[in-house]
């Protein structure tokens, strides 16, 4: 069973299985949690590469019918295409990576290992699902796993607050979200909520520009939330700050992205009088995302809200890449959520292993550590490097592919996003890794330790993949393409559609394309 | 006539005799034998109404008794619920002390009065049923004779349910005054002229004032906390789910069956209801420390999101209360049924006396959260389809209404203020504070299988809702059939 839907079970039966086994076989659990999402990751891997890159319809489909009473019609529908192979490619290595990074978590390990299989579950549940109701449903159901890992696995005084903060807005968030949808459903009349049948619906009944008018706010500040767009963004750094490692890899990295994937997804094909009215409110917020949280980024002493505030403010680019309503823009849309899924995935792990090292992410108390600690201080180094948009990452990529894509529509939100995010965003990591990597050497840390052979794992597998995409980008460009101009069909005049836009000279071997490569 | 149709309710009126003639020859040591029987007694009865043999659709009594498909749910429905009550009442035997038999011989009177009330379609059999259930409760709340916030429950809901049920009969004899009539195919033929008349409609409010109080809305909402917090845990779950669905199915026969023009025009009624039904519960919850004063709270909370599918007044908006409605049996039940199961060993009721409940009985730890999760609307549990349906069918009905909009606005406040207080109380299970005490809890066998039972309804209706959505979708669908044939939503 090689397809989406074995991304998806198997997660929830590795789950399963694992509540099967007694609580106090720690290393069976562990081994099978590292099996089930070894698997996942190796499905998601091979889901990718015979991903056919230039076809702009579904693949891999799969479809059944589930509530169809009176006119309600409800189905499980998944199906990927170049918005959504990425991000399953990434939730698949990210979720085994935060498997990976949990070796240290000792009480109730059975309960976080089902927890986190839970999370990866619905993250790629969410990704594939073409039926919305099956989008909120996946998403939401890592909600309740989300708050019991902060609360029993998490760190700091303040765990408590941060696990009702971060629930309480993603409830808020969805809800929200969720009434949009729902309003959507009844407004549309296509008696589904299977975004095919809608777009089909809706090219022969359009929606009125009225509804759209008050739908699509509801819908994209409900999902924007989930986000973290500026100004609803302050549940982000204190919840990852309190959160155990992998909760908060999984969060930062891949969950945030379903509320961007949504906003593609529904919002902005299927709705584009309401796009044009509010998505230049949504590019404003997003340089309030690049300046503000940069801001607040450059002056944090903690290590973990340092990344977590770093994070939103690399949001920004992902929604004004969306803004700019332009082919281009929305492939650097995709390609730097999926970057930024290794990104945040990678800088967690990174700082996750520093606590367990040194005990604290204070870095003010830090220093030296590159000479105790070569092989993981080169993976934080690369790591941060990619964070401040250093070419060669895949991060490099997205982002200036964004920045080219809005020129044209949005040229001064654009000076603004580059000086802040290149500048503001690299003066900050580093200043981090001159705190915590050079300097002399403290006495209280002459006793950390190197990550081992085994501990190397995720930051390789992390890494490998942040290089390959910084490196090639067109394997994923050429598949993100034919989505993206789906995304944007209802906005382009008749000339602009006839032109196919290249990918943008960012990057020289973009132009090389080798989308065969992956075969 | 027909008495096939009251066979149901004739067996289980004989059921609560013989529970209390065997009770002459059970000795104390066995009684919890003669709930383990009665269970299974009621779990056949459950077979036989939700079977092929079950009675055919009819009326009998005048028209005053009627099985149509929205009774057999309601029947099914009751019958499970009592099943499980019975089921955690033999673990919560010894709190009671003496009079366990008395017990079960009043929860299945309860239950007759509920499976009328399914089949009620006269507002004398409204009154007859509705009262069965309030005497029988009085009793029940206040069983836990050595206690005295248990028959403080008992008084309370004495003195209110009293009051409530004269606020009915009033209303019954004016609707009577002005129709002739109390059955609802004759009020709901008339309804137009009805309509007019001044008395009629006084008198309509008055019955509504009556099922309010059973289904605890808001302003009729002040009993729910007390005598949740001081009832045994048993009879709460009960009250929690067979009075409140008793209250529903009659709302609809009246509301939605017979006077669906009226019920319209007074559609800002139910709006502002609902909401504050709602808000009332939701905010009050909050600073609760006691769990079962907390399921108070949700339960008014809850009444008001179900209130939202009387607001729609369509038939989507019935299914939706309808499917709401299972969701939460099984919910409520799950979450009374780890309350009385830890009530022998835990020292109180309080939310920090969970403190240490995820070690000491992961299985309880782990039903209580889905519970509370599954109340929060949460997915994959079966809140959340139900809040679904409640949320569309309001949706429906809003082109041109905008104070439905902010009745869903304030619906959403209440879910995230409610997701606040639930997860409070995951936060004591998991992760508050230190217990002293961390011995297992030992489950037994009879509350396992409720739990179990109810685990797997909360989980079958949340993935796989299209069986019990089709069921409830037939329910409804008789009803607007046979008493509304021209039920044009906003008459104004």
């Amino acid at each position: 069973m090689d397809s989406l839907n074995s991304v998806i079970l198997t997660p929830v039966f590795t789950a399963v299985l694992l509540l099967l086994i007694p609580g106090n076989f720690r290393v069976v659990l562990r081994l099978v949690a590292i099996l089930g999402s070894a698997a996942t990751a190796w499905t998601a891997v091979s889901l990718f590469s015979r991903f056919e890159a230039g076809q702009a319809g579904l693949q891999f489909e799969s479809l059944v019918p589930w509530v169809t009473v009176g006119p309600l019609n409800l189905a499980y529908h998944v199906g990927a295409d170049g918005l959504n192979i990425g991000l399953i490619l990434v939730t698949g290595l990210v979720g085994l990576a935060a498997v990976l990074v949990s070796w240290n978590i000792e009480r109730h390990v059975k309960l976080f290992y089902v927890l986190l299989l839970l999370m990866i579950a619905g993250a790629m549940g969410a990704f594939a699902s073409l039926d919305l109701i099956f989008f909120y449903f996946f998403n939401e159901l890592a909600l309740v796993p989300t708050f019991i890992m902060i609360g029993v696995w998490g760190r700091g005084e303040d765990r408590n607050w941060a696990a009702f903060k971060i629930t309480l807005y993603l409830t808020l968030g969805a809800l929200t979200a969720l009434v949009g949808l729902i309003a959507f459903y009844v407004a549309a009349g296509a008696n589904s909520l299977d975004v095919t049948v809608l777009k089909a619906h809706l090219a022969t009944h359009p929606l009125s520009a009225s509804a759209q008018t008050w739908i699509f706010p509801l819908v994209v500040f409900g999902f924007a939330t989930l986000v973290g767009l500026f100004p609803f963004h302050s549940w982000a750094p204190v919840g990852y700050a309190a959160a155990p490692t992998a909760t908060a890899m999984m969060h930062a990295g891949i969950l945030k992205k379903a509320g961007l994937y949504a906003i593609l997804r529904v919002a902005v094909p299927l709705m584009p009088d309401g796009a044009h009215r509010w998505l230049p409110v949504v590019a404003v917020l997003a340089v309030g995302n690049l300046l503000h949280c940069a801001w607040v980024a450059l002056r944090q002493k903690d290590l973990n809200l340092l990344i977590g505030n770093s994070s939103l403010a690399h949001m920004g680019f992902a929604f004004l890449g969306i803004a700019s309503l332009t082919v281009i823009g929305v492939t650097g849309t995709v390609l730097v959520m999926v970057a930024h899924a290794l990104l945040a995935g990678l800088s967690f792990a990174l700082s996750g292993y520093l606590e367990s090292q040194t005990g604290t992410l204070d870095m003010t108390r830090m220093g030296g550590l590159m000479r105790r600690m070569p092989f993981y201080g080169t993976a934080m180094v690369m790591g941060f490097m990619a964070s401040c948009g250093l070419p060669g990452f895949a991060n490099f990529a997205g982002e200036a592919t964004v920045l080219f894509g809005s020129w044209k529509a949005l040229p001064w939100l654009v000076i603004i996003a580059a000086w802040s995010g290149l500048i503001i965003g690299a003066v900050a990591m580093l200043r981090a890794l001159r705190a915590v990597l050079q300097g002399p050497e403290k006495p209280e840390f002459s006793r950390v330790l190197d990550a081992g052979w085994w501990r190397r794992l995720p930051f390789v597998v992390l890494l490998s993949a942040l290089v390959l995409f910084g490196v090639a980008p067109g394997i994923l460009t050429s598949r993100i393409e034919p989505a993206a101009k789906g995304v944007v069909a209802a906005h382009l005049t008749p000339s602009q559609a006839a032109e196919s836009p290249a990918v943008p000279a960012g990057n020289p071997a973009s132009h090389a394309a080798p989308a065969h490569s992956a075969h | 006539m027909n008495y096939s149709l009251i066979t149901l309710e004739i067996l289980a009126v004989l059921l609560g005799l013989t529970v209390l003639v065997a009770d002459l020859w059970v000795a104390p040591a066995t009684r919890k034998a003669l709930g383990l029987g009665l269970a299974a007694a009621l779990g056949c009865l459950l077979a036989f109404a939700v079977g092929s043999l079950a009675p055919q659709s009819g009326s009998a009594f005048t028209g005053m008794f009627v099985v149509d498909d929205l009774a057999r749910y309601f029947k099914g429905f009751f019958l499970f619920a009592a099943l499980a009550v019975v089921l955690m009442t033999v673990d919560f035997a010894p709190k009671f002390g003496a009079g366990l038999s008395e017990f079960f011989a009043l929860t299945l009177f309860a239950l007759v009065g509920m499976l009328f009330a399914a089949s009620a379609s006269d507002l004398v059999l409204f009154f007859v049923s509705l009262e069965l259930i309030t005497v029988t409760f009085i009793v029940l709340n206040s069983f836990q004779r050595t206690r005295s916030v248990s028959l403080e429950a008992g008084v309370k809901y004495l003195i209110l349910g009293g009051v409530s049920s004269a606020f009915m009969v009033f209303g019954i004899a004016l609707i009577f005054g002005t129709a002739n009539a109390t059955n609802l195919a004759v009020i709901a033929a008339k309804q137009k002229e009805l309509g007019q008349s001044a008395l009629f409609l006084v008198g309509l409010l008055l019955v509504l004032v009556g099922l309010g109080f059973k289904i605890a809305a808001v302003p009729f909402q002040m009993w729910a906390p007390d005598v949740y917090q001081g009832s045994p845990a048993p009879a709460t779950a009960f009250l929690a789910v067979g009075s409140k669905a008793a209250g529903f199915v009659l709302l609809i026969r009246l509301l939605v069956g017979a006077v669906p023009q009226i019920a319209a025009e007074w559609h800002r009624l139910f709006v502002v209801m609902s909401g504050a039904t709602i808000l009332y519960g939701s905010l009050c919850a909050i600073p609760q420390r006691n769990l079962k004063r907390l399921m108070g709270y949700s339960s008014v909370a809850n009444a008001g999101y179900l209130l939202l599918g009387i607001v729609a007044g369509s038939a989507a908006g019935s299914t939706a209360i309808l499917y709401y409605l299972a969701g939460y049996a099984f919910t409520v039940l799950a979450a009374f049924t780890v309350i009385s199961a830890i009530a022998n060993h835990v020292e109180s009721d309080d939310i920090s006396a969970l403190s240490g409940l995820g070690q000491r009985s992961p299985l309880l730890a782990a039903v209580l959260t889905m519970a509370l999760v599954s109340l929060a609307g949460i997915p994959p549990l079966a809140g959340f389809f139900g809040k679904v349906l409640l949320f569309k069918s309001v949706l429906e009905a809003a082109p041109g209404h905008p104070e439905l909009y902010a009745l869903i606005a304030v619906a959403v406040v209440g879910v995230v203020i409610s997701l606040y207080y639930y997860f409070g109380v995951i936060r004591a299970i998991y992760w508050g504070g230190q217990s002293a005490n961390l011995s297992t809890i030992p489950v037994a066998l009879p509350t396992r299988v409720v739990l179990l039972a109810c685990v797997a309804g909360m989980l079958v209706l949340g993935i796989f809702p299209q069986g019990l959505m089709k069921i409830a979708d037939h329910a409804v669908a008789g009803l607007s059939h046979k008493a509304a044939p021209s039920a044009p939503k906003a008459a104004h």
